[in-house]
């Protein structure tokens, strides 16, 4: 039928397009030297004008860092990594500290704009979201810090939640992913520059949503974001993080480590879009995100949900975890991962069941594209006291042409009779029939296709804030828009 | 793989360097067993449920024969004809028919060419190391070829046994069955033994056009026994394999099964059912390979675990780029029914092509309490409620095998178990 045939057209078309966010900010930049070694640790946090408990945290992972090996069980290849041919600080010289918007350098404001999220606007508008913009690793300005601070909230970036909260840092950093954790986990955990810092009160409902936008910008620049959010008994916090990146040859390293912590009856959301540079039709370029993310319901009743849109990245390597530790803790799961051209992504997540009565939600809808690998890979394991655990996962993968790949690779493990797992997974394509329904009725290839894959994708959608449902329905749009027929 | 897997090798593995026959085999085994110890992540990941420590008490000694055994006696009803295999040697062979040729592996001299170009054409030693110590170790077993169009009307019993007496061996039986075109048989495989061993088996079967096989395993080894069992096939276009495997015995056993569905339109279907006891460690691993396109796969495993039992399954379903068309299944359930067993899951879907329908699904838990009460409710007792709620939930695997007389042996063999083992004192809830 017609309808491959329009596929790999599109496919075709769609690759040829350039990357709509690829730009580059010509800012002067404050850099170490170019390598990792205890210089550079000092280096950073000299700058960050952090304690010694800190920086000892740092070295003391960068000697466990140099006897890691470099994971090699996930379904990605790459070139080997320099790590010594890395940057691993860059900050914008112009403006350390800055009291309002009309401080921040113009050509940040203009980057930010043609990322549609234009600070000023932010401001202006009121009262919907509160950016805390990360250019490349320093905050560069936080808004509506005044109005959070009312309720008691701290959201600040992490350095100065090293300088102004210590007490918190000191005990819940490290606390989730330790620093031997993993090898990418470890990295940043010895040469993390800058990143979020959200406590939530007792009994506090955070009244907008936390956002943070990522930006990576200089030229070989390993970017290592470190977020930690503590939502203490009974609070509610939603955070969203998105992020974009422009266009480079030279691949670039991201990895990152979020840690959330909730407490009793305690609920914590974290939304993320990624659209990061995914590198061209040849898989030259793009971003390679290597992250570890996991929250822990430290408390009972506790609730921690992960939404993801993952389009971007050259590469994506990532398991958004929760550790149910709490009686009666929930953990969610729900995600879409988009590839295509030489892009690949083996992504999924861990629910680890120790306290009674936990029970996670895990969705995952992959969808291939082009030349693209994509694969699931989760755990679900159910301690001995996980009594009455309860697991539901569901992957569906949609393959789109004839050379990409989509894999499933769930690990189920019980230790417990009476807790109950249940996996489910389907592969396949956009069937005929729908097609030919849709188009039987007046709409166009590509339109149905849209209606199908968003029907596909919807309910990962409809668990994303509002703010963000948009964007990730306009991103999961320019992802599929010609790729398929 | 440990490094130390060469103690595993039995002191006769020079009467195999030395079958001419057998020498490239032979010599491309021992290389791969030089060299598995450094394959790392992907053979690390494939063994990393086993615990191969267990074998470390081991200093085997190469597997001698013993005396004639017998069939268990419920398969002595069946009408069949038999092959005995003690030991890992062919002891005792009924009369066949004409049409099928059998080899005694233990003939060291010259082999017909039929057997030579299939033995070891189904299996990668690489990736697997048990199957390539088997390869440089195996001293006996039956090779077979059932020629084309001959319809089998009797089934073979293939009787594997291992005694160990007073001494730990090892046992390296070797199987290669050939389907020519249009060839149609039914094989049941019913491994048994007394002692301290490892059984450490290979069956290759390699599948004509148009050719059907029934393959029935039953796996009642001696409860001190390690069964490490590799079967392997390579199907051609149209032929219609049947795989069903029943494993009830050994401390430690790992049933690995792989097919590849090299021609279009193979039907596979590999079903089966473990059921453990005790400290057993039950570990199935499945690998469907799509080769070609239009193929049909069918997967059903459901197991029983009981007292301290481990059960790992380990399924992967392999559709490659031009395998389009491909509709591929993949289930399995597993029934906790006391709170120290332990259950490993690993459902795997490996995806290259677009057009085909795959779907895979696992399920871990106990049996309903409210399907027991309704039972207790209408007078059942509590026990007898949970052995017809657990031998309904395994009959629905068994029902797939094909063959009415052998599904009825095997539903023997599983209620048997189940009276044995099913009591109402497993008590699983966690109050």
């Amino acid at each position: 039928m017609s309808a491959t045939a329009d596929t790999l057209r599109h496919v075709e078309e769609f690759t040829s397009r350039a990357y709509k966010h690829g730009f580059v900010t010509e800012i002067c930049m404050d850099m170490a030297p170019k390598g990792l070694d205890e210089s550079t640790v000092r280096f950073i946090s000299n700058k960050k004008e952090e304690p010694d408990w800190l920086l000892e945290k740092r070295l003391q992972a960068l000697n466990y860092w140099r006897l890691m090996k470099e994971p090699n069980w996930a379904k990605i290849t790459h070139p080997p990594i320099d790590y010594n041919g890395l940057y691993y600080y860059a900050a914008p010289l112009d403006k350390p500290k800055l009291n309002s918007l009309k401080e921040v350098s113009p050509e940040l404001l203009v980057t930010y704009e043609k990322l549609g999220i234009p600070l000023k606007e932010q401001e202006l508008l009121a009262g919907v979201v509160a950016v805390d913009a990360v250019f490349d690793s320093v905050s560069v300005a936080t808004t509506y810090k005044k109005e959070l601070e009312k309720c008691g909230i701290v959201f600040c970036s992490i350095s100065e939640a090293v300088r102004n909260h210590s007490e918190l840092t000191r005990r819940y950093l490290g606390s989730v992913v330790p620093s031997m954790d993993n090898f990418f986990a470890c990295l940043n955990s010895a040469v993390f520059t800058d990143g979020s810092f959200v406590y939530i009160p007792k009994g506090v409902r955070c009244p907008i949503e936390l956002s943070t936008y990522f930006r990576i910008n200089a030229q070989n620049t390993g970017q290592f974001e470190r977020t930690l959010i503590i939502a203490d008994e009974g609070s509610y916090v939603s955070y969203l993080e998105g992020c974009t990146a422009p266009q480079r040859d030279e691949n670039q390293l991201h990895a990152a480590v979020v840690e959330l912590i909730a407490l009793d009856n305690a609920e914590i959301k974290y939304s993320t879009v990624q659209n990061w540079y995914p590198g061209d039709e040849n898989g030259n370029g793009g971003i390679y995100n290597f992250v570890t993310k996991r929250g822990i319901c430290r408390g009972k009743y506790a609730k921690i949900s992960w939404t993801q849109v993952e389009t971007g990245s050259a590469i994506t390597w990532k398991y958004p975890s929760c550790i149910l530790q709490g009686d009666g803790s929930v953990g969610e799961f729900y995600s879409v991962a988009i590839t295509n051209n030489l892009q690949q992504a083996d992504t999924g997540t861990k629910m680890i069941h120790l306290g009674k009565d936990t029970k996670s939600t895990i969705v995952s809808k992959g969808i291939s594209a082009g030349n693209s690998n994509n694969t699931y890979r989760g755990l679900v394991r159910a301690g001995r006291r996980a009594d009455r655990a309860r697991n539901f996962t569901q992957c569906d993968s949609l393959l789109i042409g004839d050379k990409c790949g989509a894999h499933t690779v769930p690990y189920i493990e019980s230790k417990n009779p009476s807790s109950r797992i249940e996996h489910e997974a389907t592969a396949s394509k956009i069937s005929e029939d729908q097609l030919f329904y849709c188009t039987s009725r007046g709409l166009s290839a590509e339109n149905a296709v849209g209606l199908i894959v968003n029907g596909f994708c919807k309910e990962v959608m409809k668990e994303l804030p509002m703010e963000f449902a948009i964007e990730a329905q306009k991103l999961v749009a320019i992802s599929l828009e010609g790729s398929v027929g | 793989m440990p490094s130390n897997k060469k103690h595993l090798l039995p002191n006769n593995i020079q009467e195999n360097s030395e079958a001419e026959w057998l020498g490239s085999l032979f010599r491309k085994a021992v290389e791969d067993i030089e060299r598995s110890g450094m394959q790392g992540t992907m053979l690390a990941e494939a063994w990393r449920f086993t615990d191969l420590n267990s074998f470390k008490v081991f200093e085997p000694i190469a597997a001698t024969n013993t005396a004639v055994v017998s069939c268990p006696k419920f398969f002595a009803e069946l009408d069949a004809v038999e092959l005995h295999i003690s030991n890992g040697a062919l002891i005792w062979k009924d009369t066949f028919p004409e049409y099928v040729d059998l080899f005694d592996l233990a003939d060291r001299k010259i082999a017909p060419s039929w057997l030579t170009e299939a033995l070891g054409s189904a299996i990668n030693t690489e990736m697997h190391p048990f199957a390539a110590i088997n390869t440089t170790a195996f001293s006996g077993g039956v090779a077979m070829r059932i020629r084309k169009d001959a319809v089998m009307k009797k089934p073979i019993i293939l009787l594997v046994d291992t005694q160990a007496n007073d001494k730990i061996i090892v046992a390296n039986p070797r199987v290669l069955v050939v389907l020519e075109e249009g060839a149609v048989v039914d094989l049941i495989e019913v491994h048994t033994g007394s002692g301290i061993y490892i059984n450490n088996v290979v069956t290759e079967l390699i599948i004509g056009k148009n050719a059907r096989i029934g393959h029935y395993k039953l796996q009642t080894e001696d409860t001190d026994a390690f069964h490490i069992a590799m079967n392997a096939a390579h199907c051609a276009a149209n032929s219609i394999y049947d795989n069903f495997a029943l494993s009830t015995g050994a401390k430690l056993s790992r049933n690995e099964i792989s097919a590849t569905l090299d021609g279009i339109h193979t039907k596979y279907s590999i079903n089966g059912s473990y059921l453990g006891c005790s400290d057993q460690h039950m570990e199935t691993v499945t690998f469907i390979d799509h080769a070609k396109p239009s193929c049909v796969s069918h997967e059903l495993y459901k197991g029983v675990l009981v007292n301290h039992a481990q059960g790992v399954f380990q399924g992967k379903i392999l559709v490659r780029k031009n395998a389009q068309k491909t509709n591929g299944y993949q289930m399995n359930r597993a029934l906790l029914l006391s709170k120290e067993v332990k259950i490993n899951s690993k459902p795997e879907l490996e995806i290259y092509a677009d057009d085909v329908m795959c779907s895979h699904g696992a399920t871990v838990g106990e049996l309903d309490e409210e399907q027991i009460f309704y039972l207790m409710a209408r007078g059942i007792s509590k026990k007898q409620a949970r052995a017809i709620l657990v031998s309904a939930y395994v009959e629905e695997a068994i029902n797939y095998i094909n063959n009415l007389l052998i599904r009825d042996l095997f539903t023997m063999v599983a209620s048997n178990w189940m009276q044995q083992n099913i009591t109402d004192t497993q008590d699983i809830n966690g109050s």
